[in-house]
């Protein structure tokens, strides 16, 4: 797992934990990454891909510019010396270097994690089918080749050629080269467990399926098109935001472009000096606009995408990951999610007269033989409880659950040890001559109350006790909901059980509200509801039946067991199939936007520093007495000049593993969040360029160039 | 800063805050039409008056009628000012037989009162018949200022409401705000300014004899109007005595009022509020000052209960405020110092800088004068701007070049304001994780792409405009002083243009063609350049859901955003204009300290 997700989700017991990303980890910097990016940097210097990016495209036309005027000087009549002028050149080159080698890792990274998603698919040998059953006649051909629509049949030992949807068959699928999970899954026609993916393999049996999706639209291809930056959309915020960049790189334009015209008004007017040069207004130019966020805004794209995708989670845009940040509402469906997805014993409730001791030992006598993983909880429980092993049984004959009984058990020559819903185990005591005490329908009341679910033991027509059973609420799930809260998100707990039962897991596992005796349509207007009232909806969900409500939500992430119907509702797949990932999704999109807004605020913040190191520089032939704003005590002019845009360049360099990494996600309510960040990024920001600026002066100064 | 300093400012801005809000309150219940339907009578009377302009006062119009409306209405105000000028010769109440006014200055003016900045090329008294000043100057006075207030409305609107298509009724809201708000208002300030001694007649110019003679030595002309030198290339000297002075007669107060209240800022007189019939008393002075900034304050009040969160408006309305006494600070500071230069040639070092300023105001009052004319987009002046100490001059050019947005206009200050806000939360918004949003309104690529035009046109007006300006020679010699001073005074007259403010640095000949077409255009640029957009995001907004309020909301209502919306807007203004001001003030105030220019 990658730095970020361990920190991001601390060990809390959330099975979040368990996710085993098949992709290995890439490190930030790794070098086999490296070199590629280096080779990229150079490739995108052509005009056409620095177009696509409006502020580097500034830097590149002053690089250009300032290399001509370089040439030009080395004639011995340039405006400036040439030194100093291919100085400038120089730096400029290396800042629009900088930022391209920042997007060409990002996309390296992505690409990297891409094919290793990727790597089982190719070159896959696929059955046609002319129709859909056995009998069919089959052609052998490239996965590539196979189109939406298409029949194959796939059986035991073959890997599944594309996402598809099982028409016929039952068969044992490894998704493990997807979800890193080993164990096999059941995947069948009909109902919710009827998807496969690409890339996986049947293990047993066989399968008919339809193809779901043209090679290179299913969700993978998809997701791969979002990590190479020239196929990336951008998304709404990476719009909006653009705007304003190319709004300020046009304010700092006209800024630096009148003080040619001031300039050449000041030396007629002071009667010395000569105007400022073109060199001198191309770097205080490039130093003003926003370069920094210019520089890694589509760096920073294209690393959340790819955290996405060390997530195991794969979205069908930017829009999505970042709509996740805005997210207010997160609608959790209580099994899976929350608790675990059975019941568990809890305790065992004796009636008059028997000791705790005796219940737990006749439950786990009744238990022995229950495979279930409610049967297998009690035998547990009376262990852990009362040091109570399982052991061997004579003559013992199990009773089996059955719709009609609703009891299961053991009999033991003529004892008969049972345990059941609380009606079937009365019938049964009652018809054995047996009491059915008072006290023992208050507790399976009080049971059922708490929002357990009361399970009777009965020993012969003796009454023993309760077990209660209940949901066992995820650990950490509590923290990770109070974390929620504090960032503003509503967590909404969705149940098909009743109110009673609801309400009690709801405040064990801390939610904010819940829905219960939930129809998909309940879901829906739900959904709806809290839409209405202008919050945004973040949902997950596997079955058809949720399909509408994936639609309605603003975030909708399909498990990758469910069905084709639900993924194609939603906007996200969760290829690990983990409920709990919703809660990372939404941090991941507020990660992108954080860190977007603290480059820019950074970017920005800046310019003070560089405007305190350029205008004493560049007037101070005209205007000596701007000296006193050289508050930096800086060298000379040129040395002056040089720092200023040596610093922009480096900048980049060293912010590079912020952008690809995102700005550190803490849970915490707006207020304090944007007071920390501007500290950080805004104050920070004003600062570092005057002690950057400074040292890089000093060593050009002790280095003699300056 | 000295007690008295303390002491004034803090009274004024008591005074000026609890007269603020009982108008706020009125306001929001005036424009938000819920007056209207409590008082039957004030309804009728605005079905009246549509019925007369044959407007119908109900149709809700989409941002893009209204801001046609308000586009035609400005056109046609732009008509009548000029023809009035124009024709002014052959139409009544003209006793000085003023004659027409040349075409040049004529549209100068009339942009320059239409757009609320009250640029004035032409010196009144010896320019304009009494009908012009009343009849066009007086009425745009009050008609622009409605503008403003009319399209603040309409961007408040577009935050208030949610899907909706319309922002309201452009011609009602700007019937509402002349006819409730500022006739009234301006009548009531009117008599107190007769009271004062404000001179209020349609008498023809006095002549009167003075009590002293005046000598004076002028420089001798030639024909051409050269100066005659001697052999010794001195000039040649002539004395000249007066014993008799014109004195400037009018409907005055009627004007002054409505000059103040709605931040236009056009005098009757050239010497503006300096002149004693415009300002004679130190009374006059302080509820001018007030009534400045009196409904631009107002209007934040308005601003909160209309989004329904007054703390919403306190915080723009703080944000104004906490610039607004930095600023004050800054130039009373520099004018409680004297010139350098002056002090070696044996002048008192204590008074201060009193050049330029009326002995009546003194240096306190003629500073906050100074800061709250350029701070509101008024432009009246009771002192000589150009006279200020360059660190002064350059606070004041930098209020402007701020887009007149601590407090601002009447109307325009808000809305300037609020553009700033939008860029502040999308900043801030995108530090938190969020998709940006201000009260409950995603601010989206739409938004920022207006924002920007709005923010980017003033800079274009300005830097552009003095940049051509340093250039020609025709412009050139408009400059009176050389060096980083001349220069200091193109850079405010264009500031003061662009952002519609309308004072002058003075120092500066400015009825020139070059002059008058550039800042003519300057002028009306700089307003509708922003006006349009603005009324553009509004209408874009009220299409929008309003979100709902969580944690995870951005508070727009602390003091952390009064830190982030000051800021942005010093911010946008430092890095925008730090080269141009570096060029003039500062290097005038660095040359002056070092005793080698003024």
């Amino acid at each position: 797992m990658n730095d970020r997700l361990k920190t991001a989700t601390p060990a809390k017991g959330v099975d979040l934990q368990e996710n085993k990303p098949m992709n290995q980890s890439w490190r930030l910097l790794d070098p086999v990454l490296l070199k590629p990016a280096v080779v990229e940097s150079f490739r995108k210097l052509s005009p056409q891909a620095q177009f696509r990016n409006p502020v580097m495209f500034v830097v590149w036309v002053g690089s250009v510019l300032t290399t001509v005027l370089g040439i030009h000087a080395l004639g011995g009549e340039g405006e400036a010396g040439a030194g100093f002028i291919l100085g400038i050149a120089a730096w400029l080159w290396f800042t629009v270097l900088f930022a391209n080698f920042a997007e060409a890792l990002a996309e390296g990274r992505g690409k990297a994690q891409a094919a290793a998603l990727r790597g089982s698919r190719r070159n896959v040998v696929a059955k046609k089918l002319s129709d859909a059953s056995r009998d069919g006649k089959v052609t052998v051909l490239d996965s590539a080749s196979l189109r939406r629509g298409d029949i194959v049949l796939v059986e035991a030992g073959d890997t599944v050629p594309a996402d598809a949807e099982v028409l016929e068959g039952v068969a044992s699928v490894d998704e493990s080269a997807i979800t890193g999970e080993s164990a096999p899954v059941i995947r069948e026609s009909g109902g919710d467990f009827s998807a496969i993916t690409g890339g996986t393999r049947v293990l047993s049996d066989w399968l008919i399926a339809r193809v779901t999706a043209n090679p290179g639209e299913a969700f993978l291809d998809r997701m791969i098109a979002m990590v190479e930056g020239a196929k990336r959309k951008k998304t709404p915020n990476e719009i909006a935001l653009t705007i304003l960049l190319v709004a300020l790189t046009l304010v700092f334009l006209l800024a630096t472009a009148t003080l040619l015209p001031f300039s050449m008004y000041s030396v007629s007017a002071a009667g010395a000096g000569s105007p400022v040069s073109v060199t001198v207004l191309v770097a205080l130019l490039v130093c003003l606009i926003p370069t920094t966020i210019g520089g890694l805004l589509s760096a920073i794209g294209v690393a959340g995408m790819s955290r996405m995708m060390q997530a195991n989670v794969i979205a069908t845009s930017g829009r999505a990951v970042e709509a996740a940040g805005d997210v207010d509402v997160l609608l959790l469906d209580k099994t899976g999610t929350i608790t675990l997805g059975n019941r568990q014993a809890s305790a065992f409730l004796p009636a008059p007269g028997v000791s705790g001791g005796e219940l737990a030992d006749v439950a786990q006598l009744a238990s022995l033989a229950d495979e279930t993983p409610e049967g297998r909880s009690i035998v547990v429980l009376a262990k852990t409880r009362f040091a109570l092993r399982g052991r061997e049984l004579h003559d013992a004959q199990f009773v089996h659950f059955t719709a009609q009984t609703r009891m299961s058990g053991v009999d033991i020559g003529a004892r008969q040890v049972r345990k059941g819903a609380a009606e079937a185990v009365r019938a049964h005591v009652l018809a054995q001559g047996g009491q059915w005490p008072q006290a023992v329908v208050e507790l399976v009341e009080q049971v059922a109350r708490r929002g357990g679910t009361p399970l009777v033991v009965a020993d012969g027509n003796l009454v023993m006790g309760v077990v209660e059973l209940k949901d066992i609420v995820k650990g950490g799930i509590k923290e990770r909901f109070a974390e929620l809260r504090q960032m503003g998100i509503k967590t909404v707990m969705i149940t098909g059980d009743n109110r009673l039962t609801a309400a009690a897991i709801a405040a064990e596992a801390g939610v904010d509200d819940f829905l219960a005796e939930a129809r998909p349509e309940d879901k829906l207007k739900l959904i709806r509801d809290y839409q209405a009232e202008g919050r945004l909806v973040a949902m997950t969900g596997d079955g058809t039946n949720d399909a509408p409500a994936l639609a309605q939500a603003d975030v909708a992430v399909a498990m990758n067991s469910g069905t084709q119907a639900a993924k194609e509702a939603g906007n996200m797949v969760d290829l690990d199939s983990n409920p709990t990932k919703l809660i990372e999704i939404v941090e991941t999109g507020k990660q992108m936007l954080m860190t977007r807004g603290a480059l820019t605020t950074f970017s920005v913040a800046n310019d003070v520093a560089k405007y305190f190191a350029i205008i004493p520089a560049a007037f101070a032939v005209t205007y000596p007495q701007l000296a006193a704003l050289n508050v930096m005590g800086l060298n000379s002019p040129a040395s002056a000049i040089l720092s200023a845009v040596i610093f922009n360049a480096l900048i980049i360099v060293f912010l590079i593993p912020l952008a690809l990494k995102g700005v550190a996600y803490r849970a915490m309510a707006a207020g304090a969040l944007l007071r920390r960040n501007l500290l950080v990024y805004g104050l920070g920001g004003l600062l570092v360029p005057f002690v950057g600026i400074k040292l890089i002066d000093m060593v050009l100064g002790g280095l003699g160039l300056a | 800063m000295n007690q008295s300093a303390v002491v004034q400012t803090g009274l004024y801005l008591l005074v000026l805050l609890t007269l603020a809000w009982p108008l706020g309150r009125y306001l929001a219940a005036l424009m938000s039409g819920g007056l209207a339907q409590r008082l039957g009578w004030m309804g009728k009377v605005d079905r009246g008056l549509m019925k007369l302009i044959g407007a119908n006062g109900e149709e809700d119009m989409p941002w893009w009628r209204y801001a046609a409306a308000i586009v035609l209405f400005n056109l046609a105000g732009l008509l009548a000012v000029y023809l009035l000028q124009r024709l002014q010769l052959s139409l009544p109440f003209n006793p000085a037989g003023m004659p027409n006014v040349e075409a040049a200055s004529a549209f100068n003016t009339a942009v320059s009162f239409v757009t609320n900045t009250n640029w004035q090329g032409y010196v009144g008294e010896a320019t304009m018949s009494y009908l012009t000043q009343m009849l066009a100057l007086t009425v745009q006075n009050f008609l622009s200022a409605a503008t403003g207030i009319a399209v603040v409305v309409a961007l408040v609107r577009g935050f208030a409401r949610k899907h909706a298509q319309g922002l309201g009724n452009a011609w009602l809201d700007l019937s509402r705000a002349t006819v409730w708000l500022l006739l009234p208002l301006a009548s009531l300030f009117a008599v107190f300014l007769v009271g004062q001694g404000v001179i209020q007649n349609f008498s023809p110019y006095v002549e009167a004899q003075l009590v002293e003679p005046v000598s004076y030595q002028v420089a001798k002309t030639d024909e051409a109007g050269k100066p005659l030198v001697d052999a010794q290339g001195a000039a040649v000297m002539e004395t000249v005595t007066v014993r008799t002075q014109t004195l400037a007669m009018g409907p005055v107060a009627s004007q002054e009022a409505i000059k103040l209240l709605g931040t236009n800022g056009g005098g009757f007189f050239n010497a503006n509020s300096a002149h004693p019939y415009e300002n004679p008393t130190g009374a006059s002075n302080f509820l001018q000052m007030l009534s400045i900034l009196l409904i631009p304050a107002a209007l934040c009040f308005m601003f909160g209960r209309m989004v329904g969160d007054v703390r919403q408006g306190v915080v723009v309305l703080a944000s104004m405020t906490l610039i607004f006494v930095a600023m004050v600070a800054v130039v009373v500071w520099a004018e409680s110092h004297a010139n350098p230069l002056l002090v070696q040639l044996g002048m008192d070092a204590g008074l201060g800088n009193m050049e330029g300023k009326e002995t009546r105001f003194g240096i306190v009052a003629s500073s906050l004068f100074a800061v709250i004319t350029t701070a509101a987009s008024c432009g009246a002046v009771n002192t000589m701007h150009d006279s200020l100490m360059p660190l002064a001059g350059g606070v004041t050019t930098w209020l402007m070049q701020l887009g007149e947005v601590v407090f601002g206009g009447v109307g325009s200050g808000l809305y300037g304001m609020l553009l700033f806000a939008m860029l502040a939360v999308f900043l801030a918004g995108l530090m938190i994780g969020r998709t940006p949003e201000y009260l409950g309104k995603k601010i989206e690529s739409f938004e920022m792409k207006m924002v920007s035009i709005a923010i980017l046109i003033t800079p274009l007006l300005v830097l552009g405009g003095t940049a051509v300006a340093v250039l020609l020679p025709q412009a050139l010699t408009s400059l009176w002083n050389p060096g980083a001073h001349g220069f200091s005074e193109a850079l405010y007259a264009f500031s003061s243009a662009a952002n519609n403010n309308g004072s002058a640095f003075a120092g500066l000949s400015a009825n020139t063609p070059y002059y008058n077409l550039a800042l003519g255009l300057a002028m009306w640029f700089g307003r509708f350049g922003v006006l349009i957009p603005v009324l553009a995001i509004a209408g874009s907004l009220a299409r929008k859901p309003r979100l709902a309020v969580s944690v995870g909301t951005m508070p727009t209502h602390g003091p952390l955003f009064v830190v982030l919306l000051v800021g942005t807007v010093l911010i946008v203004g430092a890095l925008t204009y730090i080269p141009a001001l570096a060029l003039g003030p500062v290097v005038d105030h660095l040359q002056l300290f070092a005793g080698q220019g003024g």
